[in-house]
């Protein structure tokens, strides 16, 4: 006994100290490792086994090959869904970072209840998505309950039907998800900002040049790693939004007709609610490949030259 | 001597505790979470026990929302519950599954059964064999508002009998401001509600059709009288105007608010609706047809005994199983959670009938119909997007029930393969 711990002291004093270190790392690295590869790996490597089976919770799976996938591409539903996947992306992401910026530059020169400010654009984030969805729910009732249609026929137009409308739905569902990230954001471009030397702009402003200029040759591409990573941040989470559709529309979740269903939404509807597991692993696999795919277009596209 | 006698006492004192041992079983009962239910259950389970002193009941609970998940995962590994309560429209599911098993002929004789309950307890049945018993039944019925129907100037002891006295009620009803939305319903647009199953059971049927055919396997409603059925509907919103989908949310938050004279709902509302302070209200059997004909639709959870039980526990299980589904049970049920009792004997009193809010709910029991749903949020779904496509879209009817039908059969089918 004693020998043993004897030797594996001397195995430990026998190492260099970069030798050391390393396995110090390693150790703590362990824990994390081990943690994901059980919890996100494994899972995420029997998603995929199970896409190519049919399994539903009440019978036992078997091997359909590719039956999943090709059922998916003539899923007229999966396509919608698709599409309102990829719109939530493209209207979302651009208006929340343009929002927030624009919101950031101007309240980094603001010192007049500047926390308050800050505080009261944050708080969004630190609401609960469901509880915020509810509310808005409600907002967007018609007359005599919700608050924009009151607002709408007392100036004298007429009411919009919002969740309502094949049309204005996913807009509508949108907003509040924008408003809700609105805050997070902003405090991510004022610490961007603020990690900007003030000597540049001094310089700048000494060689009299524009504040538009200014913004456009110093701040924006200073700002660049700031920007690379909210895009990223944003977009997966426009990808993967489910809880505000969710209790914003909780009778018919995604509708009406399915204008505003993302593709997790789906994925949550076959496999719980229908219990047709292997067809819903297809989906997340496929949902993985575009999180995957469009991550890498947009390291790529704003990886610095 | 003494020691002799000690010794004789703790002989007989081991004897006794082993004997005990033998007759104690444990099984477990397992059902969703709904304060009522659990409450009436954690009575039963205790007089069961004193009635049976060898059985332990353990009452467990889980969500709505995970509970198939759980008990389809539990049972499939060979633990969870020996007595399960499920959704008539789980059978098809669950049998397949071999989650549960027939109920034993000796306890649960089939004559008996089919006299005692009443007819829906047919959808229990698969290949000759009952997959479980109802403690209580739901059905639906029109709830209408006293306070409303009197400023209208309708007679609050009189609500509508026929669906043309039920349209009129509607119109006299409903309240628009001067830009013509509606401020005040005459009766509730909801088919995430229980609209789905008035349209299927009641509606199509009143016009001469059938939803289903084949034991529910065939869709029928792409017909005339399904036609004239989501015409009737959809009527209320577009033409008539005396009611719009979405208006506060849900048709029942729009009745129980006060803004709303008339909506359709089931038993377990009633619940909710005993809270309504500002107002009285009422309750009438789902307005008949012009040559009186009626029609309802009444659906149940039911409680089973799962595969793996047998031996000791199973013969625990009958006893419990029967002893949950006796009149003195469903009294019980209907006193603390509102149900109705699922035998006839027990439902069918005088006191009941002449109740004014259980009277019209059981009268509907008599003519009602259960759908045999395969996938039931699936089925509901296309039912809601089908109107959703006539309102939102100015679909044509006839195209948007065809499309309906299509998609319908697919879950059919998909499902029973």
């Amino acid at each position: 006994m004693i020998a043993a711990r004897a030797k594996s002291t001397r195995l430990w004093d026998g190492l260099s100290l970069s030798h050391k270190r390393v396995l110090w790392a390693w150790t703590f690295l362990a824990i994390p490792i081990l943690f994901y590869s059980v919890i996100r790996f494994w899972p995420t490597l029997q998603a995929i086994a199970l896409s190519f089976t049919n399994w539903s919770l009440m019978r036992p799976a078997s091997f359909v090959g590719l039956e999943n996938y090709t059922r998916l591409v003539q899923d007229p539903l999966f396509w919608q869904v698709f599409r309102n996947t990829f719109l939530y992306l493209i209207i979302g992401t651009p208006i929340s970072l343009l929002l927030s910026f624009a919101i950031a530059y101007y309240l980094d020169r603001v010192q007049f209840m500047h926390g308050l400010i800050r505080a009261i654009y944050f708080l969004p984030f630190l609401t609960t998505a469901a509880a915020m969805a509810w509310v808005w729910r409600w907002f967007y009732q018609p007359v005599p309950i919700g608050v924009i249609n009151g607002f709408l026929t007392w100036v004298g137009l007429p009411q919009q039907p919002f969740l309502r409308s094949t049309v204005q739905a996913l807009p509508a569902v949108l907003a509040p998800a924008v408003w809700a990230g609105l805050g997070f954001q902003i405090i991510i471009f004022i610490a961007g900002l603020r990690a900007i030397p003030t000597s540049y702009y001094e310089a700048a402003r000494i060689d009299g040049v524009s504040e538009f200029t200014i913004l456009r040759r110093i701040t924006l591409p200073l700002l660049k790693p700031t920007i690379v990573f909210l895009v990223v941040f944003s977009s997966i989470s426009f990808l993967r939004i489910f809880d505000q559709v969710y209790n914003i529309n909780f009778n018919d979740p995604g509708g009406p007709l399915n204008t505003t269903k993302p593709l997790v939404m789906m994925i949550y509807q076959t496999a719980f609610k229908s219990f047709d597991m292997g067809y819903a692993a297809a989906q997340t696999v496929v949902l993985f490949a575009i999180l995957l795919v469009v991550s890498l277009i947009q390291l790529r596209v704003l990886k610095d030259r | 001597m003494r020691l002799r006698k000690m010794l004789a006492g703790l002989a007989f004192g081991v004897s006794v505790l082993a004997a005990n041992a033998a007759a104690a079983v444990e099984i477990e009962y397992w059902q969703y979470v709904f304060e009522t239910r659990v409450k009436a259950m954690d009575q039963l389970i205790q007089k069961f026990q004193a009635a049976n002193p060898g059985i332990t009941i353990k009452h467990t609970t889980f969500p709505y929302a995970e509970y198939q998940t759980k008990v389809a995962s539990a049972v499939t590994a060979g633990q969870g519950p020996d007595v399960v309560q499920l959704f008539y429209g789980w059978v098809d599911g669950f049998v397949a599954g071999k989650l549960i098993q027939p109920l034993p002929k000796d306890a649960f004789p089939h004559d008996k059964i089919e006299a005692d309950f009443f007819p829906i307890v047919k959808a229990m049945q698969r290949g000759g064999e009952y997959y479980g018993l109802p403690t209580a039944v739901r059905s639906l019925a029109l709830f209408y508002n006293k306070k409303i129907f009197e400023a209208a100037g309708l007679d609050p002891n009189k609500p509508p009998q026929t669906l043309e006295a039920f349209l009129a009620a509607a119109q006299k009803t409903v309240k628009r401001d001067s830009a013509g939305n509606i401020i005040s319903e005459g009766f509730t647009l909801d088919m995430a509600g229980q609209d789905h199953q008035w349209w299927r059971e009641v509606l199509i049927r009143q016009n001469g059709g059938v939803p289903y055919t084949d034991n529910d396997r065939k869709v029928a409603y792409d017909s005339d009288a399904g036609l004239k059925a989501l015409t009737f509907y959809t009527d209320l919103q577009t033409k008539h105007k005396v009611g719009l989908t979405g208006f506060m949310d849900e048709g029942q938050a729009a009745f129980k608010g006060g803004l709303a004279a008339m909506t359709i709902d089931g038993t377990f509302r009633l619940g909710a609706f005993a809270s309504i302070k500002s107002f009285e209200w009422g309750v009438t059997e789902l307005p008949a047809d012009a040559k009186g004909m009626r029609s309802n639709y009444a659906s149940y959870f039911a409680n089973a005994i799962t595969s793996k039980v047998q031996g000791e526990k199973l013969e625990a299980s009958k006893k419990f199983l029967a002893y949950i589904s006796s009149p003195e049970a469903m009294e019980l049920w209907l006193q603390v959670v509102g149900e109705l009792p699922a035998r006839r004997a027990a439902a069918m009193t005088e006191k009941n009938l002449t109740n004014p809010i259980y009277g019209p709910f059981l009268k509907g029991l008599e003519y009602a119909h259960t759908t045999m749903f395969v996938d039931e949020a699936a089925q509901r779904q296309t039912a809601i997007d089908m109107v959703n496509r006539v309102l939102l879209q100015n679909q044509d009817p006839k195209a948007s029930l065809a499309e309906a039908a299509k998609a319908e059969q697919a879950i059919i089918d998909r499902a029973t393969k």
